[in-house]
């Protein structure tokens, strides 16, 4: 049973006389004790979003929200203000990405920790400073009883977000939800900060979702990654599936755009094009398609559902997409702006599939795919390797196994 | 390792460094596995030189935790320190500290009674004679016999008191006002809404009278009295506070850590009280210095206006001013002493606020 569960959660900005604006359209996810569960995408894409509504810190004037978020029992979308803000704190905690503006200027750190320990824990005067002083030492603040007289722009960047951390672990949170905490941080102190929290996570058995940006703190971090695309879950996978075989051509996307050191010297970058566009629904098909090198023609109809990727090497390996990457082994190859030459596309489709050995789809569905990769020009690159995207197809459901030739 | 032994020990040293282990010349430590090896001049030099870089390490450490502990400081101390380097500001003070002591001493060491007309067959204004400063009466006399230097120097303490007194009600109720409306806009809901909306349409209608013709109507309804000015140009003060305040922490509200202590469930009360309203107080006390000159200006000029003081024998340099108009063409210095006062010493209230304004903006603190 996991601890929170979010079911088709979404959030819509109403304003008078403007279009509403759809943040979160349908996202869902579970969160389990002591797990640490990533939600991953690029600005703009509804992570901050969905974790100010899960706190219930939206305002409550045009903003709607649908769905249900399942804490323990208690749906945290419908709770009314007074409950949710004994919850916040205690149960739920925050740790957001600016430490320093996260803290009050003109207040002694000590003050703003202990006003936590008055508020859920009832403690006041030398017992609040004492615990207080017990907290930071805990999250490695060293000196603690000097750093509690101190104003938060005395503390250094990496020490003010583990100030930070320390209030929101205060009271034991069951869940603590953490909006890119290393973002305004130098890499150094962001390893830091996440073996911090990892620790956290190990000894409390508290959940944490981790909402970022940076592939490399999921990788360090994550027990299971959600990437979410225009309010969407895409991609949904335990960490170690996604990083070897990303099936949404977006997950596959944006490992493609990290520079690598392995990398071959002087090969650009395979950025994702174009930008991302709120003003694209999913009802129209899929969101990601302007932006896609693979869409074909059924990319188009209708919304994706997110289902079980078929031939995924464990359970819980969940992706939208109609035609979802198969082979891992493309990641490094230009995705880009392939010539269209449909006759060698075509040929080149059915020759060496068979001969690739691993992971190709050497399945029944060769021929109708490479009939809708001659339709939809701009996939199905000069270079072999990465061929055997275009021919995958039939989504999840129909492909029967297909490891199984190897 | 042929390590060559010479006086200049330092050259040999740089080189086969990254090749010892026990190098790191900052510990202190001299290196243990270096020492049978090395011959001992060598070795000597090496170690008094590590420590001696040691202790000067060692220093700088102190030097930087010392200074990092003494400015343990938080906005406030911080903008003082910044104060007492504004050349404004210590200007703006000094006059302020003197005409504070002229306001408090000024009765006991004026020569003269203010109120006795000492004088009063020199003076002949009918005819136009007036008695100019000389060395009994430094200021001269007005135009009943009075000595003008002792006036001012009594005068001076009313003159303060009607500028504080109004000040401080303007600040009170305004930031009273203004703290309400802007708590419950900034987490109220949206009942908090309805009641800022209220309350700042109130201060909006306020606002839009004329301020003097706002003090002369208070004036004119509660009667001639020094208590009238100060209530009167207190209530011109409120709405600028209020809707000062309420903006701050409009501001405030939006600010990160307000959201981060509403994430930790801290309650809204406390929110307010120890988050939104220290951060929105420095504008507001800005605004109470600069407003200290105007209050001067505008109970001076109530009084000129002959809403003040009733009894006009007792000093104050609005009515000293008003009184001397009449005789503006005859003997100008009577009008302009008092005139001078006060512009000086709404001078130097606008000095320290000017610099207040620039210690306390966030934009220039380094």
């Amino acid at each position: 049973m996991a601890l929170l569960t979010v079911d088709e959660l979404s959030v819509t900005f109403t304003a008078r006389g403007r279009r509403d604006v759809t943040a979160v359209s349908g996202v869902s996810f579970d969160v389990a004790q002591g797990e640490v569960v990533g939600l991953v995408g690029e600005s703009g894409c509804g992570k901050s979003v969905t974790s100010l509504a899960l706190m219930g810190l939206l305002p409550r004037k045009g903003v709607r929200l649908g769905g249900v978020a399942d804490f323990d029992g208690t749906d945290l979308l419908t709770l009314s203000p007074s409950r949710m803000r004994d919850l916040r704190g205690r149960q739920l905690a925050m740790i957001f990405q600016d430490p320093l503006s996260s803290l009050n200027p003109v207040v002694p750190i000590g003050v703003q920790v202990t006003e936590i320990l008055a508020r859920h824990r009832g403690m006041k005067g030398e017992r609040a400073r004492k615990e207080a002083a017990s907290l930071l030492d805990r999250v490695g603040i060293p000196d603690p009883d000097r750093r509690l007289r101190e104003y938060p722009h005395q503390l250094s960047g990496g020490m003010r977000q583990r100030a930070l951390i320390a209030m929101a672990v205060a009271c034991a949170p069951r869940l603590l939800i953490a909006d890119e905490p290393t973002t305004a941080l130098d890499v150094t102190i962001q390893a830091q900060i996440l073996e911090l929290l990892r620790e956290l996570v190990d000894q409390e058995g508290t959940a944490l979702l981790m909402i970022t940006h940076d592939l490399g703190v999921v990788a360090g971090l994550c027990d299971r990654v959600n990437v979410l695309y225009a309010g969407k879950v895409v991609e949904a996978a335990e960490r170690r599936p996604l990083f070897s075989d990303p099936a949404h051509p977006y997950a596959h996307g944006l490992l493609g755009s990290i520079p690598r050191l392995d990398a071959p010297r002087g090969q650009p970058l395979h950025p994702i094009r174009g930008s991302i566009n709120d003003t694209i629904a999913w009802a129209d098909g899929c969101a990601f398609a302007p932006r896609c090198d693979h869409y074909t023609l059924e990319c188009l109809e209708g919304t994706p559902a997110l289902g079980e990727l078929a031939g995924a090497a464990g359970p819980g390996h969940l992706v939208r997409c109609v035609n979802p990457v198969r082979d891992s082994s493309d990641l490094h190859t230009p995705l880009l702006e392939a010539p269209v030459m449909d006759a060698s596309a075509e040929g080149d489709d059915e020759a060496p599939s068979p001969g690739t050995s691993a992971a190709t789809s050497a399945d029944t569905s060769v021929d109708t795919s490479s009939d809708t990769s001659s339709d939809t020009a701009p996939d199905a690159g000069a270079e072999p390797a990465a061929e055997p995207v275009a021919d995958t197809d039939g989504a999840s459901g129909g492909a029967p196994g297909k490891d199984t030739p190897a | 390792m042929g390590s060559p032994v010479s006086n200049t020990p330092n050259h040999p040293d740089d080189r086969d460094a990254p090749e010892t282990p026990g190098t790191p010349e900052l510990s202190g430590t001299p290196a243990v596995p270096h020492q049978a090896e090395a011959p001992a001049p060598v070795e000597g030099e090496r170690t008094r030189r590590a420590s001696r870089k040691v202790d000067r390490i060692d220093r700088l450490a102190e030097l930087t935790a010392r200074r990092e502990t003494t400015t343990g400081a938080g906005l406030w101390v911080e903008a003082f320190r910044r104060l007492r380097t504004s050349k404004m500001a210590i200007i703006g003070a000094c006059i302020i500290a003197v005409f504070v002591v002229l306001a408090i001493i000024g009765p006991w060491i004026a020569p003269y009674s203010p109120t006795a007309q000492s004088w009063r067959g020199e003076v002949f204004p009918n005819r136009g004679l007036f008695v100019g400063p000389r060395g009994e009466n430094w200021l001269g006399l007005d135009h009943l016999g009075r000595d003008v230097f002792s006036r001012m120097l009594v005068g001076a303490r009313q003159t303060l008191m009607v500028g504080v007194v109004a000040t401080l009600i303007g600040f009170t109720v305004g930031a009273l006002i203004g703290g309400v409306s802007g708590a419950a806009l900034v987490l109220g809901g949206r009942a908090g809404q309805r009641i800022d909306a209220v309350i700042m349409r109130f201060i909006d209608m306020m606002l839009a009278l004329p301020s003097l013709l706002l003090a002369v109507s208070i004036a004119a309804v509660m009667g001639q009295s020094l208590t009238t000015v100060m209530i009167a140009v207190g209530v011109v003060q409120i709405p600028i506070f209020a809707r000062l305040l309420r903006g701050a922490m409009l501001a405030q509200g939006g600010s990160d850590y307000v959201l981060a202590a509403r994430a930790l469930g801290v309650r809204r009360r406390r929110i307010v009280m120890a988050h939104v309203v220290p951060n929105s107080l420095s504008p507001v006390i800005v605004q109470a210095t600069l407003a200290l000159a105007t209050a001067i200006i505008e109970a001076a000029a109530l009084s000129f206006l002959g809403l003040g003081n009733p009894d006009a024998a007792q000093p104050e340099w609005g009515v000293m001013l008003a009184q001397a108009q009449r005789f503006f063409d005859q003997a100008p210095m009577l009008a302009v002493y008092p005139a001078v006062g006060i512009i000086i010493t709404a001078l130097g209230f606008t000095l320290l606020g000017e610099a207040m304004r620039e210690a306390l903006d966030p934009k220039l603190r380094s």
